[in-house]
């Protein structure tokens, strides 16, 4: 059982917790903005998975991950504009096309998956690791932590952006007041309507960057269904997270432990069924709920269409 | 910090010019027409607002005051008629342009973010720079609540602020880019005395300063005393204003019958209802009279609470030790500030809270291990003061909300069905029986107007075999004449049966009980009967026992 901290074993973890928790955070960190703006984001699936499909069309031909992380971006703010324009815009129940949109998302992609490679699965190369000087050096955390593609640490940049943003900007208050009492936004001459489509906009572009980390960099391959429930995952997150960006940040790391497990456990030598550690996350998301389900906070006005004057 | 430069200098080129009553308007309203489905609100509305007055605008609940005001701060759009700003006509499409011309609302209903500090939400809404700042909105807050004589800690939670407090922060952020109109929608329904007495101080030192204050209420008192001019709003029209000189040369109670005169109809007699309106308000005082003899309290205990404990929720306090008894025939008022305790002894009695301690009997009998349910089966009955949320299903047509609490019994219904008919002939009598103004007994109940709403919970409470009715602040938020239905309906129970009114307006206690019981954070701190010296009395109960720190939030 000691060969469970052997040192290649802590590093894969890591690792994999990392490029495994990469996309639950940057979803997640979507998720957050859109909640605090009072919109409820069940597409979030259905936004990775476009994201990961025209993230990994991108990166296939253009031989770019960067690029690939652009039309995951645009991919994913594509599907969101329904959400923007149906839910923010019209006032139709967001849970009801949230879950729409996830149902689309898993549709298309699947299909034109099909219609593009037919049965086979074309691979990627690995691209875009940066060494970070010096730090790398360390042994298990550094091989683990700053060998990693630059958009995880951009990634992380955002998170503490987003901080600064919620608590120290006007954006930030706007948005807070939106998911808050819209009709005092209302009041306060801001429009509820344009707040909050922003918010869902930027949602949709990191839940596409999401998906297509996952496509480019976690799997370098599109698989349909590949996101296998990590979008609401993300929800999940977000929700313990109670809206805070440095709690997503720590949370989704370590369900990324948790999906990435067993990679680890393999090059540890411990034999369990795949079935199982594949529960592992679904698991572990139960416990979370159960012990820190009611701590939980969520926007008052969350999940409510604002129409102005109305009672 | 340029941009609370700007915003302060604003103010002040605001305040260098001498306030002078008979200047040029600052806002007019020409014609103003709103039409909602089945209602006309607003029918071709002309009113004007001058520098440094006070005009108050006064109407029932429905009158259209409220739209009227929606429309000058943005919220709806007229139908027809034209608004002007210092003489241009303006369009106000949205709560931003109304900002933009210097027209700062407050909102009858709270507009502060409760979980956010009293500076975020002041700053809410000002998008020039992307860095929200502190320092400058601190200084601004400063400005203006020197300007008020209001102190706020800019830190603190909205949320944990007393209602009072909130309302001046509300006028501070009306005021945050340099309004130059003031509206106040309805501002006292949920202060206390002493809150209310700050808020005339605010307003007086506003006008001092040059502001135009539009002040909307429905209580007569409030207008005369601080309405420079006076407009009278009824089903939409607007009836009349009665100009400085006629305000200033009137006696108060001169410049009330006129006000009546022109709300209830001398001056348009046509309008029905007004008579009606008058008989009630003489009955009122004639009842008054007859009250002051001792009314025949038979001995039969109706409710008694024996030493009753039980758990506050949130920051309201719980019972402490509570005992109290009401007999038969008996309208016992319970008076207090809001917040002490009013919530866990109706819900006490009502059964929603478990007690931790002591006995609630009914009629003799101990019915503290009975359940909700079984105590309105007994003729105990509850009449909430949050109408809009445990008072009823504001989705289902008036008739079901009347029968809320009988769902699945005979005769109105059958087997788990539902028997129409019966439910839609005993509805419609009752609408009519406690006069309730609804289109029709399939109405959606939440589109009434809040008196109507509390007339459709009293027609549930007060009728099938109640006989003790707990009241929770039965008329709070309602106009003048259901207001008087009202309590009419409390003395009525006097007549074989019995009331608990909690109420923390002590006129209306001082009114309707033959004794009051004076609840103090949780506590029932002595008791008085109405007559001379009461109010003061109680006054000095629900202060005397009070710790600073509440008294404090009694204050503010």
């Amino acid at each position: 059982m000691s060969s469970i901290f052997h040192q290649t074993v802590l590093t894969a973890l890591i690792s994999g917790g990392i490029v495994a928790g990469v996309p639950l955070m940057l979803t997640a960190i979507g998720e957050t903005i859109s909640e605090r703006a009072g919109v409820l984001n069940l597409g979030l699936e259905g936004m990775m998975l476009v994201g990961a499909y025209v993230g990994f069309i991108g990166a296939y031909y253009g031989h770019s991950s960067w690029l690939g992380f652009a039309l995951g971006a645009i991919g994913g703010m594509l599907a969101c504009s329904f959400m923007i324009v149906l839910c923010v815009w019209l006032g139709l129940d967001q849970i009801v096309v949230g879950i729409a949109i996830t149902l689309a998302g898993e549709g298309i992609t699947s299909v034109l998956q099909q219609a593009q490679f037919g049965t086979s699965y074309p691979r990627l190369g690995a691209m875009g690791e940066v060494h970070i000087p010096l730090l790398h050096r360390i042994p298990v955390v550094g091989p683990a932590v700053f060998e990693q593609h630059l958009l995880v640490y951009l990634g992380v940049v955002l998170v503490f952006v987003l901080v600064w943003v919620f608590r120290h900007t006007n954006v930030g208050l706007n948005l807070r007041a939106a998911g808050e009492k819209p009709e005092a936004l209302d009041a306060a001459g801001v429009s509820v309507t344009g707040t909050r489509s922003y918010a869902v906009l930027c949602t949709g572009a990191l839940a596409g960057i999401g998906g297509a980390y996952l496509s480019i960099i976690g799997a370098g391959v599109f698989t349909p269904f590949m996101t296998q429930g990590q979008g609401y995952m993300a929800i999940v997150i977000c929700m313990l997270a109670r809206g805070r960006p440095a709690w997503v940040l720590v949370a989704s790391f370590l369900f990324g432990i948790c999906l990435s497990i067993t990679t680890a456990l393999q090059l540890a030598g411990i034999n369990i069924s795949t079935d199982l550690v594949n529960m592992l996350p679904f698991i572990a998301i139960m416990v979370a709920l159960v012990l820190f389900g009611r701590r939980s906070y969520l926007p008052p006005a969350l999940a409510i269409p604002y129409v102005r004057g109305a009672r | 910090m340029s941009a609370a430069a700007h915003l302060s200098s604003e103010a002040a080129g605001a305040g260098q010019r001498p306030p002078s009553s008979g200047a040029a308007p600052v806002v007019e309203l020409i014609g103003i027409s709103k039409a909602f489905p089945g209602v006309v609100a607003n029918d071709d509305i002309s009113f004007d607002v001058r520098r440094g007055e006070v005009h108050c605008l006064l109407g029932e609940n429905g009158a259209g005051k409220s739209t009227l005001m929606g429309i000058l701060s943005g919220i709806q759009r007229p139908d027809a008629g034209q608004i002007r700003v210092d003489g241009e006509a303006v369009d106000i499409g949205s709560p931003r342009d109304a900002l933009e011309l210097g027209i700062g609302t407050v909102y009858q209903h709270s507009t502060l973010i409760p979980a956010l500090s009293v500076l975020d939400n002041l700053m809410l809404g000002d998008t020039h720079k992307l860095r929200l700042d502190n320092e400058g909105a601190r200084k601004r807050l400063e400005e203006i609540g020197s300007t008020l004589g209001v102190e706020v800690d800019p830190s603190a939670r909205a949320a944990d602020l007393a209602l009072g407090r909130q309302q001046q922060v509300e006028i501070v952020k009306a005021l945050w880019r340099g309004s130059r109109l003031l509206i106040l929608d309805e501002p006292t329904s949920m202060l206390t005395p002493q809150a209310v007495e700050e808020l005339y101080k605010v307003l007086s030192r506003l006008k001092e300063n040059g502001l135009a204050v539009i002040f909307i209420t429905h209580k007569l008192h409030e207008a005369a005393f601080l309405g420079d001019r006076i407009s009278v709003l009824r089903r939409g029209q607007l009836i009349g204003t009665l100009d400085e000189s006629a305000v200033k040369s009137a006696t108060p109670d001169q410049l009330e019958q006129r006000i009546v005169d022109m709300m209830f109809g001398d001056l348009a007699p046509s309008l029905a209802g007004a008579a009606e309106l008058k008989a009630d308000l003489g009955e009122a005082e004639q009842l008054e009279a007859v009250q002051a003899e001792p009314a025949p309290v038979s001995a039969d205990e109706a409710l008694t609470l024996e030493r009753v404990s039980v758990r506050g929720e949130g920051s309201e306090p719980g019972l402490d030790d509570v005992s109290l008894t009401l007999r038969m025939g008996e309208v016992l008022g319970v008076a207090g500030v809001d917040g002490n305790g009013q919530r866990a002894l109706a819900e006490a009695i009502s059964g929603q809270r478990k007690l931790q301690r002591g006995e609630v009997k009914f009629l003799g009998a101990p019915v503290g291990h009975v359940g909700v349910t079984g105590r309105q089966k007994l003729g105990l009955r509850y009449l909430t003061d949050d109408r809009l949320g445990e008072g009823l299903v504001p989705g289902l047509p008036v008739s079901m909300n009347i029968f809320l609490k009988l769902i699945g019994e005979a005769p109105f219904w059958r087997q788990g069905r539902i028997r129409k008919s019966a439910i839609d002939a005993r509805s419609k009598e009752l609408v009519e029986r406690f006069d309730v103004r609804t289109p029709s007994i399939d109405t959606r109940a939440g589109t009434l107007s809040g008196g109507n709403i509390q007339k459709v919970l009293l027609a549930r409470e007060l009728s099938f075999d109640s006989k003790v009715v707990v009241f929770h602040k039965p008329t709070y938020g309602l106009d003048l004449k259901t207001t008087q239905t009202v309590r009419q309906m409390i003395r009525d129970m006097r007549d074989g049966k019995a009331a608990l009114v909690i109420s923390t307006d002590l006129d209306e206690l001082l009114e309707v009980s033959d004794r009051i019981a004076v609840l103090s954070r949780g506590r029932i701190v002595g008791e008085v009967k109405p007559g001379p010296g009461a109010a003061e009395e109680v006054g000095r109960l629900m202060i005397g026992d009070v710790s600073l720190g509440a008294a404090e939030g009694a204050a503010a």
